[in-house]
């Protein structure tokens, strides 16, 4: 179990390098590696995506992917979510705040990540379409109503900033 | 008093950390030269452990330690603390903080790796050669009960762990005048808690002060330190238990587990911190559920739906160990008679050993299931009888001028049980108004021509919240002005540090954003109990009060004094205190605060006490009952047993609203928890094995955003005259009703085919059957 992997990659904009086994989840090397500790852990089966961030800009599950598969990669975390806005927050973040999207915080990173994602594909979602994009996030306190109006105000507010 | 923050929607001061990535969970937490801990757990049900080899394990490189329970110093080779003694129990059978000879349940922690990291210490779990010889096992609580059944514990050849009555009125004499005797059965099951942050301990043991620090995902810093204080034999002031952020907790987290107890005595034998962290698998077998339940009832009643009495008996599954007293068996008969004016019950329930994980109360704990077999029974007697099942609600509800209401039976304390205000009609027309309950049979037909079959469920409830005795609460003016509060309790999402602040803010004349709050901490001044049982918010709240309002009242006697004015003339704005139409005459907190502490030769002002702060407890000895009606609209289609829910409305009462943006997402919250319940969680065992048939959020079914309704909340606000700011508790009241409103609903929908649904969760396949089995029946 010995046998380390060199890697090197970009995270939140800044260049990471380490030698890490080659179990070590993504997951785990952004939380105990890095420090990024924003990154939670809810299921370590893909199931739950509270571990969701980006690689190359796409939504992904950092507890079924190893560090060793995001070598080269530019992954962005929710401690990075708002860098490239010039905001304190994105607008994701900032309707989630506006429309309780979350209470014990646990999924909000992964929920977060995901939507933020999505808006990027899918500037103008319905309210079916931002259901259907979390039924891959479980949160057990809020019932998800908060989070679908925060979705559906962050996609209006990326629009307004567009236009 | 200035801007009113108490009752205001503000946004909370936790969202912050909570969205941007900072909030700080257990795991979170870094120490330099923390191990982590990996535990092995029962792969069997039931059986003898022959030999726990260790020495494999002990020689991978990066293992620090091993551990079985031999292995820990004779004065730790006992069971755990009981947390709720009770006469009652016949088997007060706790945990061995690692299995003793004999393993009970899949999923019992046998022995402990510690490593440099969890990978190796995994690794260590692998390599542990463990020869158990298996014992038969029984899972299902009603055979556990019959002769001759499998012992769960070989200490005692009983499976009956408790037998509990609770009791009032004539019930013989209910019986012999009823109109009506209706007798129903009834199956219930409640699943697993699944917070999204799974449990999880650090420690660290301080040799030069002999001082242990313990992190834990908790609900009961308080509790936890109480009993590890217990079971170690040292002084509570030599433990200090912190609750940082919690990733959810809803019941289980409040109780105290045998990895915070290794963890503990892991780090004072290794001089170095240690962690564990439950990972989801774990959690499915190592964490507290609260699974089934089966009720027979019978309900005497008038020709006119007036319940005279209700005798049920129930058998509760408790799981291999007692490890929390008898408090979830306790909830699940106390709440009789609910809402009702009914003046006599006799409910018997038996609680019985499983080799399944020990069940302990989630969210409402046994109150969504005493709801339930009330609500089925109401909607029984409107079945039978043909009588509206809302207008047998009006009957029955005890009515707004019976307030405060004594239903006949008495708290175990003695105290008579009485609910203290409300007006449980009006949620009920409020839910029915907002749904539209008077045209719902013209969507009934509108729906039935396009073959959909749609159901309206109704269902009321009152809950027993606010329990007692005491949260406490220290207020303190920093000297800067800033104002602190600390309070033991702590938050798994509720927004605690919110309402803290908006109470506090209020007598200083601030906003929220200016009121430090630190929770969750037993080294803080005020003591705690536990945020369990919907009673945070109307404990803590009003010690918050008193305290404030005591630092206030010092402030302004402080001030008078100054400015040789009447503290009637005095007001605080914006953390200043002035006199009252007099601009620009005026005093700081932070330098009134300064004139309070200790300084040199110094004498503090005569009159007054060290110190701007107060520490306060509002104490009780009764809950306050939060009550509604919960509406629904669903959707069966009666060829694929799916179940769409349409609609959901909320009418409720939780006292006065400290922020309605939170009451409302509690309510929310706690409602998909009981859609949860009623349609898609269950926690499956092989009865034979005694293996756990999911094990992961794939197999276990937690509600999902696409399978969710609207959700809409009214609110109705009757101030409870229990504690001085009205508060009831809000955090389980979705739930509650929630699991009886949708199967009310569904059998509605079927009612063209006379189903009777008297079980949950009701699973596509299970609802089907029923389908058939009725067709099958009108066929013959």
């Amino acid at each position: 179990m010995s046998t380390k992997h060199s890697i090197a990659l970009t995270i939140n904009g800044q260049r990471y390098s380490g030698d890490v086994e080659a179990r070590l989840t993504l997951a785990d090397f952004l939380r105990h590696h890095c420090d990024l500790t924003g990154t939670h852990v809810g299921c370590e089966h893909g199931v739950c995506g509270a571990c969701t961030v980006h690689v190359d800009g796409r939504a992904a599950r950092s507890c079924t992917m190893y560090a060793v598969q995001a070598d080269g990669s530019e992954i962005k975390t929710v401690e990075g979510l708002a860098s490239d806005e010039g905001n304190s927050l994105h607008p994701v973040q900032e309707a989630f705040r506006e429309f309780n999207g979350l209470q014990c915080g646990f999924c909000t990173p992964g929920m977060q990540m995901t939507i933020a994602a999505y808006l990027e594909e899918n500037p103008n979602p319905s309210e079916q379409e931002i259901r259907e994009l979390i039924s891959g996030n479980i949160c057990r306190c809020t019932g998800y109503q908060g989070i679908v109006k925060a979705g559906l105000r962050a996609a209006e507010r990326l629009r307004e900033e567009q236009s | 008093m200035g801007v009113k923050n108490l009752g205001a929607a503000v946004h909370r001061i936790e969202d912050a950390r909570l969205i941007t990535g900072h909030g700080r969970y257990v795991d979170d937490i870094k120490i330099p030269g923390t191990l982590s801990a990996a535990f092995l757990r029962s792969p069997e049900a039931h059986a003898k452990i022959k030999s726990i080899d260790l020495s494999f394990a002990r020689q991978i490189p990066g293992v620090v330690a091993a551990y079985s329970l031999a292995d820990l110093d004779p004065s730790l080779q006992k069971r755990m603390v009981q947390a709720y003694p009770n006469p009652a129990i016949k088997t007060d059978i706790t945990p061995y903080p690692l299995a003793k000879d004999e393993v009970c349940f899949v999923g019992e922690p046998i022995a402990v790796v510690i490593a440099e990291d969890r990978y190796i210490a995994e690794d260590g779990v692998q390599a542990i050669q463990l020869d158990l010889d298996s014992l038969d096992c029984v899972i299902d609580a009603r055979e556990a009960l019959k002769p001759g059944a499998p012992q769960v514990q070989s200490s005692f050849e009983s499976n009956l762990s408790a037998s509990l009555n609770w009791k009032f009125g004539d019930v013989d004499q209910a019986f012999a005048s009823a109109d009506h005797v209706f007798k129903e059965s009834y199956f219930q099951h409640r699943g697993a808690p699944h917070f999204m942050e799974c449990r999880g301990v650090l420690a660290q043991f301080d040799s030069a002060v002999q001082r242990l620090t313990l992190w834990s995902s908790t609900q009961s810093p308080f509790l936890v330190r109480r009993y590890l204080a217990a079971f170690l034999e040292r002084e509570e002031s030599s433990i200090r238990v912190i609750a940082p952020d919690v990733g959810g907790g809803f019941g289980p987290k409040a109780v105290h587990y045998a990895e915070e107890l290794v963890v503990a005595i892991a780090t004072e034998k290794l001089k170095r911190p240690v962690k564990w962290i439950e990972d989801r698998r774990e959690n499915f077998v190592g964490t507290n559920q609260q699974r089934d339940q089966w009720w027979n009832v019978e309900v005497a009643c008038k020709a006119n739906g007036k319940i005279l009495g209700i005798r049920a008996e129930c058998i509760h599954d408790n799981g291999a160990y007692v490890p929390y007293g008898l408090l979830l068996p306790n909830t699940s008969i106390v709440p009789f008679p609910g809402p009702y004016s009914i003046g006599a019950i006799d409910v018997k329930l038996h609680s019985a050993l499983t080799n399944a994980v020990p069940t302990t109360p989630i969210r409402g704990a046994g109150r969504p299931n005493a709801i339930f077999v009330l609500e089925r029974s109401i909607d029984t007697i409107a079945r039978e009888l043909n009588l509206d099942r809302a207008e047998v609600r009006r009957t029955n509800f005890v009515r707004k001028d019976q307030f405060p209401y004594e239903t006949g039976a008495k708290l175990p304390s003695g105290v008579s049980i009485q609910y203290d205000s409300g007006d449980y009609h009006k949620t009920l027309e409020m839910a029915l108004q907002a749904s539209k309950a008077e045209e719902f049979e013209v969507r009934r037909k509108k729906a039935a021509q396009t073959g959909k079959w749609l159901g309206l469920g109704i269902a009321s409830y009152n809950e027993d919240s606010g329990l007692p005795p005491y949260e406490g609460a220290t207020v303190k003016i920093l000297p800067t002005g800033r104002v602190l509060v600390e309070v033991g309790s702590c938050a798994q999402g509720q927004g605690l540090e919110t309402i803290v602040a908006q109470i506090a803010a209020d007598y200083f004349g601030v906003q929220t954003h200016d009121v430090l709050v630190r929770t969750g901490d037993t080294d803080f001044a005020a003591l705690a109990l536990s945020t369990v049982g919907s009673r945070v918010a109307a404990t803590v709240g009003p010690s918050v009060h008193l305290a404030a309002q005591q630092v206030r009242e010092k402030a302004l006697k402080l001030a008078a004094k100054d400015f040789e004015a009447s503290v009637n003339d005095l007001e605080i704005v914006e953390g200043r205190v002035g006199i009252k139409g007099v601009p620009g005459k005026s005093v700081g907190l932070g330098d009134l605060s300064r004139r309070l502490v200790a300084n040199v030769n110094l004498p503090v002002p005569s009159g007054f006490s060290p110190g701007l702060e107060a520490t306060a407890y509002h104490t009780t000895e009764r809950p306050v009952y939060a009550n509604g009606t919960n509406a629904c609209e669903v959707e069966v289609d009666i060829e694929s047993g799916e179940v769409r829910l349409l609609n959901y409305w909320v009418a409720h009462d939780c006292g006065t609203i400290i922020n309605p943006r939170l009451v409302d997402g509690q309510i929310i919250g706690g409602v998909v928890h009981g859609i949860g319940n009623a349609l898609f969680e269950h926690m499956k065992y092989d009865r034979k094995s005694g293996q756990p048939l999911c094990n992961n959020l794939g197999e276990y079914l937690l509600p999902l955003a696409t399978e969710m309704p609207q959700i809409h909340c009214e609110h109705m606000e009757s101030p409870s005259p229990v504690n001085p700011l009205g508060i009831k508790g809000a955090g389980e009241g979705g739930t509650i009703p929630g699991i009886a409103c949708i199967i009310s609903g569904i059998e509605d929908a079927l009612r063209p085919l006379r189903i009777k649904i008297n079980e949950y969760p009701l699973s596509p396949e299970r609802l089907l059957e029923l389908i058939d089995e009725k067709r099958q029946q009108r066929a013959s």
